[in-house]
């Protein structure tokens, strides 16, 4: 199997990497660019714990060859951060007790970006909607939308 | 069976500069290549070793596949290469086909929709296929560039088993054509599942019910069942009941037991026969009820 070499930016960084046409985006981050924060579930787009944004979207990294991100845009859980300050999202989530395990928390943590970038004041409805593809066996979820809502409050400034 | 190693089995990735390239490749390698644009079905058959194309060739790049356009006389046409979120988030597919985008949004999640199209949907030929029973009732049709040239085919003359459908290798589905609805229609999809969203169907019914004076009722109701037999399926008795009778409680009750009857569900994790039956009968009372309240 060939070799694809496909340019890309990856947390604000431009990558220039080797991939065989198999290899998935999850795969890609994860073992040649050591980017472990995002995490495999069920290699069937189901879970949410690789989900990523590519281009500003939420998508299943698992579901994404690496070859199919030339010249894309991909930001991790390890890139919401920045210049050591915490995302709003993260800052939102710690602050609810959101996190036990932490295994969806990446996941959790991208949707969650990608649903405040597109939407700054969601309503109860379009929080849900929009992790309904992040599964957690630890939270019961609760604790997770009251982080989403901590963090829509703290970005839009109002309470 | 299921395989959750996040990796694929081998196979060569080809994207070619032209739809016209990417027919010629798919005939000359017929056997042994497919089409793909989201992949989110693809790729999960391809690890559950149910698919193994030597090649995947990526339709994604081209004018035809990515067309998202609707248009006043003719309706409204959706490339291939259209994820499920643009088409949910398109003012006219809103505007004039709302039961499409009701269907589209009950789809997996927000994050698997930026990738999944509707093409692929019925490509996939799953019977609980959500997209699959609105595009049915709606009239749709495939443009489809295979050996000859194009070609339109009714989306009712697709599918020929779970899985199964008329596609012959060297085959890529360009776009689906849907007409304008007919007027004063309602639709409604009703997705019974495990979970509230993202599942599998366990039974689901999408339908458009519309005033039609070529009919004795004077109505004319267009049903789609998902999971219920080895295609999507549409229960002509049921639909030839509500088109040639009086409508009233008792017509839908008889519209429903013959829907029922009709089907050929099978026992599987999500539910047994029994239950979709079962179910098959109060989904389409409860659905075509609703829909006829607002259209009589």
């Amino acid at each position: 199997m060939s070799l694809h070499r496909i340019s890309l930016t990856v947390n604000h960084f431009p990558e220039q990497v080797d991939v065989p046409a198999n290899m998935t985006l999850l795969q890609m981050l994860r073992e040649k660019l050591a980017l472990t924060g995002t995490k495999n579930g069920c290699a069937a787009g189901e879970c949410g714990a690789c989900t990523v944004l590519m281009d500003g979207e939420p998508v299943n990294s698992c579901m994404v060859l690496a070859v199919e991100c030339e010249g894309a845009e991909i930001v991790t859980v390890e890139g919401l951060a920045r210049d050591r300050q915490l995302d709003p999202v993260q800052q939102g989530l710690i602050d609810a007790g959101g996190v036990q395990c932490g295994f969806c928390t990446p996941g959790m943590l991208i949707s969650a970006r990608g649903l405040l970038d597109r939407n700054p004041h969601p309503d109860e409805n379009e929080i849900r909607e929009a992790l309904v593809g992040n599964l957690c066996r630890c939270t019961g979820y609760f604790r997770i939308l009251e982080g989403i809502r901590k963090a829509a409050e703290m970005e839009s400034g109002t309470k | 069976m299921n395989n959750s190693h996040p990796g694929l089995p081998e196979f060569d990735y080809i994207k070619p500069a032209s739809l016209a390239d990417a027919s010629r490749f798919l005939s000359e390698h017929a056997k042994e290549s497919m089409p793909f644009s989201g992949g989110t079905d693809t790729f999960v058959r391809m690890r559950d070793g149910n698919l193994s194309p030597r090649f995947l060739v990526d339709i994604k790049g081209f004018d035809e596949t990515k067309e998202l356009s609707f248009h006043s006389k003719t309706g409204l046409t959706i490339g291939a290469a259209v994820p499920m979120n643009r088409v949910i988030a398109f003012p006219d597919a809103g505007r004039v086909y709302p039961l499409l985008v009701e269907t589209a949004r009950s789809v997996a999640s927000y994050q698997l929709r930026n990738r999944a199209t509707i093409i692929g949907n019925i490509c996939n030929a799953s019977p609980a296929g959500d997209t699959i029973g609105a595009c049915l009732v709606l009239q749709g049709a495939l443009t489809i560039h295979g050996e000859g040239g194009l070609r339109n085919i009714p989306l009712t003359d697709f599918f020929l088993g779970p899985g199964r459908t008329i596609l012959k290798p060297g085959d890529i589905v360009i776009a689906i054509r849907l007409p304008l609805p007919p007027r004063n229609s309602a639709g409604k999809y009703y997705k019974l599942g495990r979970n509230k969203l993202s599942d599998l169907s366990i039974v689901a019914l999408a339908a458009l019910g519309y005033p039609d004076e070529t009919t004795t009722s004077g109505f004319r109701f267009r049903l789609a069942l998902a999971s219920v037999a080895p295609v999507p399926f549409v229960p002509q008795e049921a639909e030839a009941i509500l088109a040639g009778n009086k409508i009233n409680t008792d017509t839908i009750e008889a519209a429903a037991v013959a829907a029922m009857n009709a089907v050929r569900p099978i026992d599987d994790v999500r539910g047994t026969a029994r239950y979709r039956k079962l179910m098959v009968r109060n989904i389409t009372r409860q659905v075509v009820s609703a829909i006829w309240n607002e259209i009589k």
